[in-house]
């Protein structure tokens, strides 16, 4: 099954209350998926300085003095945010390549979640109100973000399989469906370069996507190109530093209801989700099309 | 249940009995629904804050109404038979799902497969309906004032199908003896579905569920008859080196 939602903020009065609308979101589709949960949010990019989300299943052991390590590595100020199993790592945005080499053999245990100007992605086994919880979501401010709560199919339950998934700065993915041929995509993007984390389906999508946009390509052509190249069931919510966009397959079994109206628009696998956004019983309501591209760009 | 032992929000109100599940659970409402018994008194119901509530009054099986008054999730109104059920907003997947009599209405749109399977009464969309709308319908008579989606009426079997509207890919495929009626442009037809003449009797049904489901200004000749071409009742042989 799955759940996933997505929030893009056209009236930046809602910007401070991003973290609560969308956390709330996400609880409210809690028996859709009580795997593990996950939710990215895009805050305003500073334009000098970048974020690596990372994650690690020993943090009082590999967040101590990460900081200073890291900094000596890399030669730039490093500073370290510690949330619970997470952590934000900034510096400055040309030293993040250098950064995420030295993560690795400082810290061998650390997974990155993702990284770029604007996203913060923090995502647990568990159900959508612990994990929002355990990492105060609800308090965090943005422009727009995206969540998703699983009911794994594809992959195992663990944190890495867990939504969304970032393969590129800034982008990031949730899923609801199941890909029958995502072997065959991974093989081909693998030899074009790509790094995989997981055997996850979704991964793929992701990381199909990335290399699209690499490609040249912007985030609604990006997803058109699914339309063709992946095969299965999917509703994708996708974020960018500063878009977000929504396919479904052509047969599209999967559920989709958006909203949008002057302040916002939004996204869930049921309209349960968006019944506590401000304004919408005046909002226009809609099931996405089959096949179909949506995307808003800031 | 004695009116001074109900619940606030279950008082009643005018002569509907009203249930706020902002206050009182889902299962709470149903069950109130399900013990009903014949000739009970309360025959108006109003339902208050469904905020997409899934299976909001299924399994109704007396003569009642039921006004839900606000957009549905998953199921509503499933297995109706008998009751007058109208949501005042839009519904989810699978709303009036296998319904056997009385009527549903749905002021706003409805998601996919509406009435699938059902084998009687009447479901209105007064919105459009999205994919699978009448998938397997078997005796109920569906009439969408908008469009509907691909694949709808997928193997009906019997039952109208009425759309004043457009239809997406694949209409009526491998469809039996259900009789499909659209207004508009219909973006393909599935297998073994094709256009038929509208003969004296097929406009005389056609006048007759238009008027029960309240359309008004539309005629019966400007719609389209599509069915079964019954190709694919028997098995062909010359189809066999498909096998």
């Amino acid at each position: 099954m799955c759940g996933i939602v997505g929030l893009f903020l056209k009236d930046k009065a809602l910007e401070p209350k991003l973290g609560a609308m969308l956390s709330e979101m996400l609880v409210s589709l809690s028996d859709r998926g009580p795997d593990s949960a996950g939710i990215a949010i895009y805050g305003a990019p500073t334009g000098n300085e970048a974020k690596i989300t990372v994650q690690s299943p020993k943090p009082e052991r590999d967040f101590r003095g990460l900081d200073v390590d890291l900094a000596k590595a890399v030669g730039a100020p490093v500073s370290v945010a510690v949330k619970s199993t997470h952590a934000v790592i900034r510096t400055t945005p040309e030293k993040v390549d250098t950064a995420r080499e030295a993560l690795q053999s400082l810290r061998p245990d650390i997974r990155i979640m993702g990284a770029g100007e604007a996203v913060e992605i923090y995502k647990e086994v568990g159900l959508p109100e612990a994990v929002v919880e355990r990492f105060g979501v609800r308090s965090m401010t943005g422009t727009h973000g995206i969540g998703h709560t699983r009911m794994a199919t594809e992959s195992a339950v663990t944190t890495m399989g867990a939504h969304p998934f970032s393969t590129g700065a800034d982008q990031c993915l949730v899923h609801n469906g199941s890909l029958s041929n995502h072997n065959n995509v991974r093989r081909e993007l693998v030899r074009e370069g790509m790094t995989f984390e997981t055997e996850n389906d979704t991964e793929v999508a992701a990381a199909y996507l990335s290399n699209r946009m690499a490609h040249g390509k912007n985030l609604g052509e990006a997803l058109e190109d699914t339309l063709s190249d992946l095969d299965g069931f999917f509703t994708f919510v996708v974020g960018t530093k500063n878009g977000f966009g929504v396919v479904r397959d052509p047969i599209a079994c999967k559920p989709a209801v958006m909203a949008e109206t002057d302040q916002y628009v939004a996204f869930g696998s049921e309209y349960r989700a968006l019944t506590k956004l401000p304004g919408i019983d005046n909002a226009r309501v809609w099931e996405p099309e089959p096949a179909t591209v949506y995307f808003w760009e800031h | 249940m004695p009116a001074t032992t109900m619940p606030k929000a279950q008082r009643e109100q005018g002569h509907a009995r009203v249930f706020d599940l902002g206050q009182q659970s889902l299962r709470e409402l149903n069950q109130a629904l399900h013990q009903l018994t014949p000739g009970s008194n309360e025959t108006a119901w109003e339902v208050l804050n469904p905020k997409g509530s899934h299976s909001v009054a299924v399994g109704v099986d007396q003569p009642i109404s039921v006004d839900v008054r606000g957009s549905v999730g998953y199921y509503c109104a499933g297995m109706n038979d008998g009751a007058a059920i109208t949501v005042h907003g839009s519904a989810g997947p699978g709303v009036g799902e296998n319904m056997m009599s009385g009527q549903i209405v749905v002021k706003g749109d409805a998601s996919q497969y509406a009435g699938a399977t059902g084998r009687g009464g009447l479901l209105v969309i007064e919105g459009n309906a999205s994919s699978r709308c009448g998938i397997s319908m078997k005796g109920i008579d569906i009439v969408v004032h908008g469009n509907i989606g691909h694949m709808s009426a997928f193997m009906a079997q019997s039952g109208n199908l009425v759309v004043l509207g457009d239809a997406g890919d694949a209409l009526g495929d491998s469809i039996y003896e259900a009789r499909l009626f659209v207004r508009g442009k219909v973006e393909s037809l599935g297998a073994d579905c094709i256009a038929k003449e509208m003969r004296p009797e097929h406009i005389e049904l056609l006048q007759g569920l238009l008027d029960r489901a309240g359309v008004t200004g539309v005629k019966p000749s400007e719609f389209k008859r599509y069915g079964s071409a019954r190709t694919l009742y028997n098995f062909n042989i010359d189809n066999a080196d498909a096998y």
